[in-house]
């Protein structure tokens, strides 16, 4: 899990670039404190063929990306 | 399907970006100084000398258009619900970026966003500005890349995040019931302006657009290199083509790199300082125009980095650091302007603050959380 909340942008979305480079994986879960930062990380995930899905928690959301 | 989702991710950044560029050309025929429409940079500038922070007679206004970004993005936020407080990303060091954004800009005479504006009105003196904003944006990258981060922002009260559109409210109603206790330029472009009421309007226009496009002239170029994302940047050369066109068709396109408006021939010193306007704008995270919109959601840490700027504009002009636009003599020689030597060693020592900040927030040094 990548918690990402609180970072300014583009922060978020070069942590998860970091791990989708280092590793590729199948499945990534990211957590994040902005709509923002859930735009920005879903339009990198889909050019990178992941899907994904966004669950509210709280004041936060948790994003799942999946191959 | 696939259509759908062009318009969804390409619409609101496209929409803002002409609306920018209209509300730009409205402005300035509404008696905003020329290729100003808007000038995040020279009106935070104005704002303070209307204040009295510094005494540069020329440049002191109130200008209703920081408000209205201010105050349309606040109510953009509270409407889709993402009016947050957060704070606590290294506040000290984000207002010392600020300060020194500030006076990278006025050393240009302009923002990212004043540059785009004078780009489409034919001044080719901004493209030294284009091109070092663009070398400071690389440079921020290169950090951001190797690990550089401020630090998380925590979840504050709202009051935290209130503090700066409630200043903004304040300052609307000084200007309209208590003007006696600001300055106004009776020359310069201070004393050019359009009537309040219209600036305050294109302001709300364009912060509440900006608050859900996430307009930001730094992002734009920085997602293009960092993340091959182009949106941001479809509203940068939306605002440049926008005025563009409209100069065009209103007979206020100039192709020269000479007698543009308030503007400089010392292509270097705008190259420098746009390059460390670019490198502090990613630091930030933002350029100065988003600095507003998330300091109008509720970030701290933005309006922080807004007070920073408002005070780097009073340095700027108290030390005598900023442009001077080129002018023509009595006797029709034709005047370089630009800077001095207290505006050269400020931008040097603007470099120095960037990286000493970098350095000491990147990874392996003292973490931070």
């Amino acid at each position: 899990m990548i918690d990402a909340r609180g970072f300014s942008c583009p922060l978020p979305v070069i942590m998860v670039q970091k791990a989708v480079q280092k590793d590729s994986p199948a499945s990534l879960a990211v957590l994040v404190d902005a709509q923002v930062a859930v735009e920005n990380i879903t339009r990198y995930a889909h050019s990178q063929g992941y899907q994904v899905q966004v669950t509210p928690e709280g004041r936060d959301f948790k994003l799942i990306l999946e191959k | 399907m696939r259509e759908k989702s062009w318009i969804r991710e390409y619409g609101w950044i496209l929409l803002t970006g002409v609306v920018v560029g209209v509300a730009a050309l409205i402005l300035t025929s509404a008696g905003n100084p020329k290729n100003m429409g808007f000038c995040i940079a020279c009106f935070e500038r104005d704002i303070a000398g209307a204040l009295g922070m510094h005494s540069a007679g020329k440049v002191q206004y109130l200008r209703p258009e920081i408000i209205g970004i201010v105050l349309g993005s606040t109510l953009a936020a509270a409407v889709s619900k993402e009016f947050r407080g957060r704070a606590g990303s290294s506040p000290a060091c984000r207002f010392a970026i600020g300060v020194f954004v500030m006076i990278g800009a006025l050393v240009f005479l302009g923002c990212p966003l004043r540059m785009v504006i004078r780009l489409g009105g034919g001044d080719l003196t901004a493209v030294a500005g284009l091109l070092g904003f663009l070398a400071g944006i690389l440079v921020g990258i290169f950090f951001l890349r190797r690990g550089f981060s401020l630090g998380r922002a925590y979840p504050v009260r709202k009051g935290e995040g209130s503090i700066l559109p409630g200043m903004m409210i304040l300052l609307l109603f000084l200007l309209l019931a208590a003007p006696s206790l600001l300055r106004f330029s009776e020359e310069g472009p201070g004393s050019m302006h359009a009537f309040w009421g219209i600036s305050l309007i294109a302001g709300l226009a364009v912060g509440a657009l900006a608050q859900r496009s996430r307009l930001c002239m730094a992002g734009g170029l920085r997602d293009v290199f960092l993340l091959r994302d182009f949106r941001l940047l479809s509203g940068f050369l939306a605002i440049w083509i926008t005025v563009t066109i409209g100069n065009l068709l209103l007979g206020s396109y100039h192709l020269s790199a000479l007698s543009q408006p308030i503007a400089h021939s010392q292509h270097l010193w705008s190259f420098l300082g746009m390059a460390l306007a670019g490198w502090g704008s990613i630091l930030l995270g933002g350029c100065p125009l988003r600095q507003l919109i998330l300091a109008g959601e509720g970030n701290g840490d933005s309006a922080v980095t807004v007070l920073g700027m408002i005070v780097g504009a009073a340095v700027s002009h108290n030390f005598g650091l900023a442009g001077a636009a080129d002018s023509v003599a009595a006797d029709g020689t034709y005047v370089i302007g630009g800077i001095g030597t207290a505006g050269m060693a400020a931008v040097a020592l603007g470099f120095a603050v960037l990286l000493a900040v970098t350095l000491a927030h990147l990874p392996g040094k003292e973490e931070a959380i």
